[in-house]
């Protein structure tokens, strides 16, 4: 338990995504089987225990400490967890004995057989044996809030780096592993053939799209292409197989292979047909494409309720066909995939799975009005939830990850403001001397005349060379240090205009102006602009009514 | 007499009336008798400063040699007379030169530990109990999350994160008195033994040590030392300068902190810190009150940081205790500001 304690810790003030993979495959290298198992078990949230609770956790501390001292640490530290782990007094039984702290696996496998009434006093006896860092991880680790900043992909992609393997193989086996995945690490160990996947319904990995550029255009030929249009929804792929007793077998990945099944109950029945379908996962109300933001309002949720079912009825639109019963099709060119998959949607001839259309278009000029005017190109009245337009080659196999040439996406002009610099923060890893994480505001009218208020945040989209020189501004024009955090000169003749780019707006009421940005980016530093001159809230909720037709539901209850 | 008529709290900061001086004043005064040369209790501009020798020459070496108008020395274990008391010098194990000022009048003893720490530190004398009849601590860390455990274990965290990442520079903020030369010293204890750098600001104060016999190993300053030759390196640096833009000149570096603040979580990623170590020049929730309980002292005055924990802690133990509110002192990494033109190029 120490040494996974002692991973956690280290993962939770690393910032770095690569330095995070170190050292856990580090950790992967030096534990041995089974702890290094359920520690990837823990990191890829494959672990839950139902019985430990924040009020239990209070309940421990106050059988140990005096009440105004743990309140005062409490209000000091502001996490449970760590007070507790922080305070802990051991009993000066367990301090003369010296017993043993627990192993990871010791704590795994008694948590999952312990009954509830026998809880309190095992978790003693582990937070007498541990050091302060291992009952942090205890605490963490039972309650289920790590919240050390790695996904469960991240933890894969660290386990395939022990044995030199593509992070894309470890997520196809994955679906057919369990926990300590003893299996696994011998094969990436190379003591052990691949481990099968027994899954009848696996995940492939997805190929995805570069971003096209204007100059991109001269050196392809539009009759090798064929268009659809690009829906703002969520890339999901689906897929159906025979299981042993010869039922079908439903599951939902997300791109990055996560099994996201559970979510999307009134999906899984439709899928009825072996194979699988790579598609785009959209809420459909009375036949109309819904926006992001009310999609937005489906996913992440805990309860999948049959309110939050019927309020946000999801929709499968289907972009390709990567097997067709136990066919698997993606070595075939894109145009006779396609025609598969134009068979199998009709035979399937369900109301919530349809095809996604494609744009006819014989030259580069035609497919640019038509990017320009989704509405009058064939996206009718869904033109809103039109996000670009993707451009296939007729001839591409199916292709894990990124290749070149073969997709591309051609997103529509974002929109643009021009909002004003107003704090600005400290960035991480290589950018944590740089002022790189900025807060911007646009003007409205309050008490006193005009005054800016916050918008957004943006902390990427410039240069190298600009973030020199927003830095150098920043510095040089501080009025106040709060923390991290550098209030900036924002007057209406003196600071600095930044051009915004982002994709969308929703109303947020979590947020001062009301309004909240889909990936904001810095795209333009305007020097020669006086903040006078920048854009007015008024502008952004104009955005707003045009977008949003439908004020999004409220949160469904439990 | 009360006790409150030896020692009182006034704006000036401790004032022995009968004695005729202050102890650590934050302004001004006449005849100052001071604990230990961290900025925050050893200021310039004094008349008459009594303290030892090491504490007298940090003071030289930080405000130049006017820093009061005359000086007198006192040794560990020394006893002066000045007006109706007598001040004797204890060792308080905080850094070098560290003084606890026990101050007697009539049959009255209150000790005024300054900052004190009953755990090992290499490059300072032992901290020493001294029975009294009240005893003045201070409470920077007076709260039990506050436990500081053994600080081998903490620099062997920082050793296996320069084994881990040879190609980035590991920088160590340390406060420059003491701090940064304890870590230097147990870095060579762990048996490392390339060549450590500095940070211009440190320069001064750790050749000051060095020169009092403590054995750094070899040194160097950072500064003119090209990007890549200090992949793989341990510098030291003041904590603000971590963050600021001086840290460009590393590759990819590794924020570490040298601090007892590191206990928590938060205030590591306040600042950015991504290898905190907890190594702290102060006492612990454990050390405070097992230093209150062993110098037998029925009243406890508390002093500067979480005064109120501490406070109830001995009210809960049957002590007679109250917060003395004074005000200016504080922890002294959070005060520690670079001198102007430092920052960028020291």
């Amino acid at each position: 338990m120490n040494r996974f304690a002692e991973l956690l810790d280290r993962l939770a003030y690393e910032p770095g995504r690569n330095n995070k993979l170190r050292l856990i495959t580090g950790y992967f290298r030096e534990v041995p089987d089974p702890d290094r198992g359920y520690a990837l078990a823990a990191l890829t949230g494959a672990l839950s225990f139902k019985h430990a609770k924040a009020g239990l956790i209070r309940d421990l501390i106050a059988s140990r400490t005096d009440p105004v001292l743990f309140e005062l640490s409490y209000d000091y530290v502001g996490d449970l967890s760590e007070t507790v782990a922080l305070m802990w007094p051991k009993s000066p039984e367990i301090a003369h004995n010296n017993p043993p702290p627990p192993t990871l696996t010791e704590v795994v496998t008694t948590l999952r057989t312990l009954a509830k009434a026998e809880l309190p006093a095992q978790l003693m006896r582990w937070l007498d044996e541990l050091d302060e860092t291992g009952r942090w991880a205890l605490l963490k680790l039972v309650t289920g809030a790590m919240r050390i900043g790695v996904s469960a992909r991240l933890a894969k992609t660290a386990a395939a780096a022990l044995g030199d393997k593509d992070p894309h193989d470890v997520e196809l086996i994955w679906p057919g592993l369990a926990p300590p995945y003893g299996e696994l690490f011998a094969w990436l160990e190379g003591r052990a053939d691949k481990p099968v996947n027994r899954n009848p319904a696996p995940f492939r990995p997805v190929m995805l799209a570069h971003a096209i550029e204007e100059s991109d255009f001269a050196n392809l030929d539009a009759s090798d292409f064929v268009a659809e249009w690009k829906w703002d929804g969520i890339r999901i792929q689906a897929v159906s197989g025979k299981g042993d007793d010869d039922k079908i077998v439903t599951r939902l990945y997300s791109r990055t292979g996560e099994d996201v099944t559970g979510s999307f109950p009134d999906l899984t029945p439709s899928l009825r047909l072996p194979g699988a379908i790579d598609g785009e996962l959209l809420v459909l109300r009375e036949g109309r494409v819904q926006s992001f933001n009310v999609l937005q309002q489906r996913l992440n949720r805990k309860n999948v309720t049959p309110k939050l079912i019927k309020d946000y009825p999801i929709h499968l639109r289907a972009y390709d066909l990567l097997s067709d019963g136990e066919t698997d099709l993606r070595e075939l060119p894109f145009e006779q995939r396609r025609a598969k998959l134009e068979t199998f949607i009709a035979e399937l001839d369900d109301d919530r799975i349809d095809l996604s259309a494609q744009i006819p278009f014989a030259t580069w000029d035609a497919l640019t009005s038509a990017r320009a005017d989704p509405a009058g190109a064939g996206a009718g009245e869904d033109a809103d939830a039109v996000e670009g337009v993707m451009l296939k080659r007729r001839d591409s196999a199916y292709l894990p990850g990124r290749p070149k040439g073969q997709w591309w996406k051609w997103k529509r002009d974002p929109h643009v403001i021009d909002a004003v610099l107003m704090y600005a923060q400290r960035g991480h890893g290589k950018r944590s001397s740089y002022y790189s994480d900025y807060t911007f505001g646009v003007w409205t009218a309050g008490e006193n005349g005009d005054q800016l208020v916050p918008v957004g945040k943006a902390y990427f989209g410039f240069t190298d060379e600009e973030l020199l020189q927003i830095d150098r501004f920043v510095r040089r024009n501080t009025t106040e240090k709060f923390g991290p955090v550098r209030h900036v000169t924002h007057e209406p003749d003196k600071g600095l205009v930044l051009e915004v780019a982002f994709e969308g707006l929703a109303r947020s009421s979590r947020h001062k102006s009301g309004v909240a940005m889909r990936f904001p980016r810095i795209s333009r530093l305007r020097w020669d602009k006086p903040p006078a001159e920048a854009d007015r809230l008024e502008t952004l909720e104009r955005m707003l009514k045009s977008e949003t037709t439908i004020t999004p539901a409220e949160p469904a209850t439990s | 007499m009360r006790p409150q008529d030896i020692l009182m709290p006034v704006p000036a900061g401790l004032y022995c009336k009968p004695g005729g001086f202050h102890i650590d004043p934050v302004r001004p005064v006449d005849r100052a008798v001071i604990t230990h040369g961290h900025s925050d209790h050893a200021r310039p501009g004094h008349g008459h400063v009594l303290a030892t020798q090491e504490t007298l020459d940090m003071m030289r070496l930080r405000y130049g040699d006017n820093f009061a108008c005359s000086t007198q020395t006192i040794a560990y274990a020394e006893t002066v007379k000045l007006g109706d008391v007598t001040v004797s010098c204890h060792p308080a194990g905080h850094v070098l030169g560290s003084a606890q000022m026990a101050v007697t009048c009539k049959d009255i003893c209150i000790v005024a530990s300054g900052d004190y720490k009953d755990a090992h530190d290499p490059t300072c004398t032992p901290f020493e109990v001294v029975p009294c009849d009240v005893f003045i601590t201070e409470a920077t860390f007076g709260l039990p999350v506050f436990r500081h455990g053994d600080t081998a274990d903490e620099v062997k965290k920082l050793l296996a994160s320069v084994a881990l990442f040879p190609e980035r520079a590991h920088l160590v903020g340390a406060y420059s008195l003491g701090k940064a030369q304890r870590v230097i010293k147990l870095i060579r204890q762990a048996g490392y033994d390339a060549p450590i750098y500095l940070h211009g600001a440190m320069e001064k104060i750790t050749h000051y040590y060095q020169s009092r016999g403590i054995d750094l190993g070899e040194l160097r300053p950072v500064k003119g030392v090209r990007k890549a030759d200090l992949a793989g390196t341990i510098t030291l640096a003041p904590p603000s300068a971590t963050s600021d833009v001086w840290t460009r000149r590393f590759p990819d570096p590794v924020t570490a902190f040298a601090s007892g603040w590191m206990r928590v979580r938060a205030r590591a990623r306040q600042r950015g810190v991504e290898l905190p170590l907890v190594i702290s020049d102060h006492a612990d929730w454990d050390g405070l009150i097992a230093t209150i309980g062993a110098t037998g002292a029925g009243e406890i005055w508390v002093t500067h940081g979480q005064e109120d924990a501490l406070v109830h802690w001995c009210q809960t133990q049957g002590l007679t205790a109250r917060p003395l509110a004074l005000v200016g002192y504080g922890d002294e990494e959070e005060e520690e500001t670079l001198p102007p033109g430092e920052s960028a190029e020291a």
